[in-house]
């Protein structure tokens, strides 16, 4: 049974642990297929629409590549500064202009809820490619992908994550996917002003261990997903330089010998570049799971159609 | 149900003919409520507003008096976001014809604004939020997922 076939991919709020190690096990073979380099003819014939109501070009390309890969087309309706979306027309008029030639929708989008309004107006699946500052639910998916191929598990791992908590959607969509795991322990660690949404902290103690840090403590961590604190989130330069942290190869020492350095990339200093030498840096082998686990995606909501 | 004579405190005022009279609203409440009615400058209607009116439940309450006037679908869900304790007695020649308690819905769509200001809602329409805990009272919103107390409601 393929839970994923037809449905909307919009938040990790509420997945069951089944359902993500579906796409992992998918993801796994298609991964295999990605990096011989193998297309195929699974999508033939189908077309996804790409929505990007707000520039991002690594998503775009990577969901870009995956449809290709499977035989599929992309349609794109990207640059807000050109697009009709920056002339003011809405998500709803876009989403029913294009619901009867598309398969799929794949929707950034600046104002959070976006894809959830979306899906709520069409039949059409929805992909949520990140909705404001509230999730990236197939960022999570290559994520846990990442931990998985890498720990050979997703259960019983202490997973720190840090910088921007606040508003951090692949934090978000990480850490309640993460929650559905058995074991797990989420350290928390932001400046006081970008901490985790409370309503989310007491949502993630029903199911795991949550700690919040006051320091940028690696020690007991399996996972680091360091993420960045952007500058116009704290309005005084002094606060910001106070906020921010800088894992160095120095930082790293502290870092347990097996652990890994995640990062949901563009870093800004949040990663110094010494530190992509240090066998336990991930974040470029992440970055690079995003096509096989967004061909996996993609495959499970359109598949299956013979 | 047979029909009730006002009760003493309505008398405050004064007995009103018809329209409606919400009373066990929480203390304090008094002018949310009458915003979500809509009773600023612009009404015409006679409306009378008690504040710390002694009860015997609660200590004190507040209570909105307003005359030849029924209300809305909305206009109750908003009422029993704000003040979930609130009673409406709807008052037809002087007795009051229908006495119940304002109900909030599981689910209230098209009746509060979300209060996240970024929320897809406020662009582009059609507000829905569902109750994640009665007591204390916790909205989520369908769209961006946030969770807000009662109080972060703005009438
Ligand atoms: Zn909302």
């Amino acid at each position: 049974m393929n839970a994923w076939k037809g449905q909307d991919v919009i938040s990790t709020m509420n997945w069951e642990r089944e359902a993500m190690e579906s796409v992992l096990a998918t993801a796994e073979k298609m991964n295999v297929a990605f990096r011989k380099k193998q297309r195929s003819t699974t999508l033939n014939g189908t077309v996804m629409a790409s929505l990007f109501f707000e520039p991002s070009t690594r998503t775009r390309v990577s969901f870009k590549s995956a449809m290709r890969l499977l035989g599929g087309e992309e349609t794109a309706f990207g640059d807000p500064k050109t697009s009709s979306s920056a002339k003011g027309e809405s998500l709803y008029d876009t989403v029913k202009a294009l619901e009867t030639q598309v398969d799929v929708f794949v929707i950034r989008h600046p104002n959070e809820g976006a894809a959830a309004w979306a899906a709520a107006n069409t039949d059409v699946p929805v992909i949520n490619a990140g909705d404001g500052n509230n999730q990236h639910p197939t960022q999570a998916l290559l994520d846990l992908f990442t931990i998985q191929q890498n720990k050979k598990k997703l259960d019983g791992l202490t997973v720190l994550l840090a910088g921007d908590l606040k508003y951090g959607r692949t934090v978000h969509s990480l850490a309640y996917a993460l929650s559905k795991f058995d074991g797990i322990t989420l350290q928390f660690y932001s400046p006081s002003t970008l901490r985790m949404p409370s309503f989310m902290l007491k949502d993630l103690r029903e199911f795991v261990k949550v700690q919040e840090l006051d320091s940028m403590n690696l020690a007991d961590a399996d996972v680091i997903y360091a993420t960045r604190i952007q500058k116009e989130r704290i309005s005084d330069p002094e606060e910001y330089r106070k906020a921010s942290y800088r894992i160095d190869l120095e930082v790293m020492k502290h870092a347990k010998e097996d652990a890994i350095l995640m990062h949901p990339l563009p870093r800004v200093d949040e990663i110094a570049v010494e530190v992509d030498r240090d066998p336990r840096a991930k974040y470029l082998e992440q970055e690079s799971n995003g096509v096989p686990v967004r061909m996996a995606v993609l495959s499970m909501i359109l598949g299956d159609r013979s | 149900m047979t029909p009730d004579t006002q009760k003493d405190e309505f008398l405050r005022v004064r007995k009103i003919e018809s329209g409606i009279v919400i009373d066990h609203i929480p203390q304090g409440n008094s002018l949310r409520v009458a915003r979500i009615l809509g009773l600023d400058e612009s009404n015409q209607a006679t409306v009378s507003l008690l504040m710390n009116v002694p009860s015997s439940s609660t200590g004190l309450k507040d209570i909105i008096k307003i005359e030849g006037r029924e209300l809305s679908e909305r206009e109750l869900e908003r009422i029993a976001l704000v003040a979930p304790s609130a009673t409406l007695n709807v008052i037809r020649g002087y007795v009051v014809a229908q006495k119940f308690k304002a109900k909030l819905p599981e689910v209230v769509e098209d009746v509060v604004p979300c209060p996240n200001p970024t929320c897809i809602s406020n662009k582009e329409g059609r507000p829905r939020l569902h109750i994640r805990e009665h007591s204390p009272l916790k909205l989520q919103c369908d769209y961006c997922e946030k969770v807000y107390s009662e109080d972060e409601f703005s009438f």
